[in-house]
């Protein structure tokens, strides 16, 4: 393992030893936190961690988010045309004056609301830093029966080149049994900053969680996004999320079937250009039989960009009649563009429908003549492909503030990337 | 109108078009036929200029400008269409956007005012309508999960949409069923008159019923074998190329 890697937590615990978050885990956990992270951050070795490296974290001297920020305005317009309730965080700290909160939400204390059990920071190292430092999250409960409807969750960073910073917020949704509720989570920011949240999903039997989520996060931010589920008989997880900005972003998601029946989706997009990296990485795990995952992951990539994607579908013995299935798309609009696929297939049981596949390529000849055919010059017809493409990511989200916020994200990253 | 002399062309180093010569005038409709391989899609997409021929020889005029010198988009501005043997699939694009993208980058090119949302809609649906097709292929994106036949249709519903001077139709009537190859006849026939011309390749007499042709051709190994008028496709059909060949030896 590299110096830096090794050392660069080290900075973190330093600063822990003055004073964790707020909501800094049980005992164990902060014991389990420290342990991971005095171990130093993975390496390339690491096969979690073998196409992403957290080594540009150490170019940063991380500090505590600014007490004052600057007025948020400009990066919350863009959101106002979702009219739901919404909960707004700035810098990782809750900011009423900006909410507009739902229902059924509170924030988490010290007192009755610890972080969760199902977050594992003795084996994910952003994790551990989380347990460690939370300060601030959202938690969403939703008695068995009740339509949430749609709930926003905005996270604001504004920080300077100068005054690096960050936040490491700390969410839990728990649906009970035949509970809906469609979220649709936003980061975005200016500066330099590293945003870890750690979000943990409990949906109930029958409950039904729709969660889009867009990551435009700084071109100089750092987001490194950690997800745990676990789903009851019958529950329905439909993830998607986009993710465009950041300099180096990654998107974890570990979920549990854990009831006979239930479904997951973890779809999503990268657009990534210039010197990007994000990686999307997943490990689904079938405990119980006749359960469904699906996972379609489309990249664009551009410039000198580097797009993850490691997918994982473990099923348990019991779980007989799994039905799983991933696809990676990526479109590489430079030689100098990269992706990684890692698809991993572990099954015990034996009546299973399990299925991976993969396409890389660039442009099609083919295609870029027939729209030039008819009369498209060369130029716009890349990128009426590249966009369709892109439209095909997100043809699978039902209509609604969800896929509209989306479908912006990418038309105003298009409008970024044109010179 | 079109003029073609010598025109020779290889793919990688293989001689394919080996010196055709063809002039399809003003108004004229000039059918193509000839055995599979004998270079009928490559003559259709060097006129077109799509990209993986070398063109070694010859020339190619249309309208008195040289055709081989333009971009696939200056030649399709300039009024050449080509009618693909196999239409091309393009994964979330919309047909209507396509169309109207396609239709108002000519327009563009040519110095003419674009149409607006409403203007084309109401152009394309009369169009639609003329060539029995639902509303419904609008809103599909480009030729996905589109059957043989409805792929071929939507090839002659942008060629009604954007008006050439030029049609090269590839074998559009095959895969076509008896009623869309009338529909399909009827959108040529209808474009039919002074500053229209159209070079139809096909195997099938059948469609040369319907589209009666000023002239045939045959094109047998990268050239222009034979010509005659229209009552050439119906010996052909009788004979064979090979009972033809002998006939006219
Ligand atoms: N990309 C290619 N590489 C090598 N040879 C090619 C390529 N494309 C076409 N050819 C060859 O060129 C010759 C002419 O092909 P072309 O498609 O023009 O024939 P065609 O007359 O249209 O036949 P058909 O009636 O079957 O459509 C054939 O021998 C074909 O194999
Ligand atoms: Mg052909």
């Amino acid at each position: 393992m590299s110096a830096a890697l090794a050392a660069l937590p080290r900075g973190f615990l330093a600063r822990y030893e003055a004073g964790g978050g707020r909501l800094s885990g049980d005992r164990a956990a902060r014991a389990a936190a420290a342990r991971a992270l005095a171990a130093g951050f993975p390496g390339p070795h690491d096969e979690a961690w073998r196409y992403t490296s957290l080594r540009p974290l150490a170019e940063h001297a991380w500090a505590e988010p600014p007490v004052a920020t600057p007025d948020p305005a400009a990066l919350l317009a863009r959101f106002d045309a979702i009219d739901a309730p919404r909960i707004v965080f700035v810098n990782g700290g809750w900011r009423e004056d900006l909410s507009r909160p739902p229902a059924h939400w509170r924030r988490p204390d010290r007192a009755g609301a610890r972080p969760g059990t199902l977050a594992r920071p003795e084996r994910e190292p952003m994790v551990a830093l989380n347990t460690l430092f939370a300060e601030d999250g959202a938690l969403i409960e939703l008695p068995a029966g009740v339509d949430g409807g749609t709930v926003l969750l905005l996270h604001l960073a504004l920080g300077t080149a100068e005054a690096p910073f960050a936040c490491h917020p700390r969410h839990r949704i728990r649906l009970g049994a035949g509970a809906r509720l469609a979220l649709v989570e936003a980061s975005v920011g200016e500066g330099v900053y590293l945003h870890n949240p750690v979000t943990e999903i409990l949906l109930g039997e029958h409950a039904v969680l729709s969660h889009a989520r867009l990551q435009d996060e700084a071109a100089g931010g750092f987001h490194l996004a950690t997800l745990y589920g676990t789903l009851a008989r019958g529950a329905h997880y439909d993830g998607f999320l986009l993710a465009l900005g950041a300099r180096l972003s990654r998107a974890e998601a570990h979920v549990t079937l854990e009831g006979e029946g239930g479904r997951v989706h973890l779809n999503g997009g990268q657009l990534l250009a210039g010197t990007q990296h994000a990686d999307f990485t997943s490990v689904v795990r079938h405990a119980a039989p006749a359960c469904a995952s699906r996972q379609t992951v489309k990249s664009v990539l551009g410039g000198m960009a580097r797009g993850v994607f490691q997918g994982r579908i473990e099923v348990a013995r019991e779980a007989q009649k799994t039905d799983g299935y991933q696809r990676a798309q990526a479109l590489l609009l430079s030689p100098d563009a990269e992706v990684d696929i890692k698809p991993e297939l572990e099954i015990f049981a034996d009546d299973v429908k399990c299925s991976h596949g993969a396409t890389v390529g660039a442009l099609d000849a083919e295609q870029i003549f027939y729209l030039r055919s008819r009369g498209i010059p060369a130029a716009e017809a890349r990128a009426m492909l590249v966009r369709g493409f892109l439209a095909e990511a997100l043809a699978d989200i039902a209509a609604g503030p969800a896929r509209t916020m989306l479908e912006q994200a990418v038309e105003l990253w298009w409008r970024r990337q044109q010179p | 109108m079109l003029l073609i002399r010598g025109l020779c062309a290889e793919i990688d180093g293989k001689p394919i078009l080996r010196g055709i010569d063809l002039e399809v005038p003003d108004g004229e409709i000039h059918a193509v036929m000839g055995p599979n391989g004998a270079g009928k899609s490559t003559l259709a997409h060097v006129l077109a200029g799509r990209e993986g021929y070398q063109v070694t020889g010859g020339s190619a005029r249309f309208d008195g400008t040289d055709l081989l010198a333009l971009e696939p988009e200056a030649r399709a501005s300039a009024g050449v269409f080509l009618a693909f043997q196999y239409p091309v699939e393009l994964p979330g694009v919309g047909n209507a956007n396509f169309l109207r993208t396609a239709l108002n980058a000519q327009r563009r090119a040519r110095g003419e005012a674009e149409l607006d949302a409403v203007q084309f809609l109401r152009h394309v649906r009369s169009e639609l309508k003329r060539l029995a097709m639902a509303d419904e292929m609008l809103k599909r994106d480009v030729n996905v999960g589109f059957s043989g036949g409805e792929k071929k249709r939507n090839e002659i519903l942008q060629m009604a949409v954007l008006r050439p001077k030029l049609a090269i139709l590839d074998e559009t009537d095959s895969g076509l069923d008896i009623d869309a190859l009338r529909i399909v006849a009827d959108g040529v026939n209808a474009l039919r008159e002074p500053g229209f011309s159209a070079l139809v390749i096909t195997h099938y007499q059948r469609l040369l019923d319907h589209i009666v042709p000023d002239r045939v051709h045959i094109l047998a190994d990268g050239r222009i074998t034979l010509s005659g008028d229209a009552d050439l496709a119906r010996r052909l059909e009788a004979a064979g190329y090979a009972g033809l060949a002998a006939e006219v030896a």
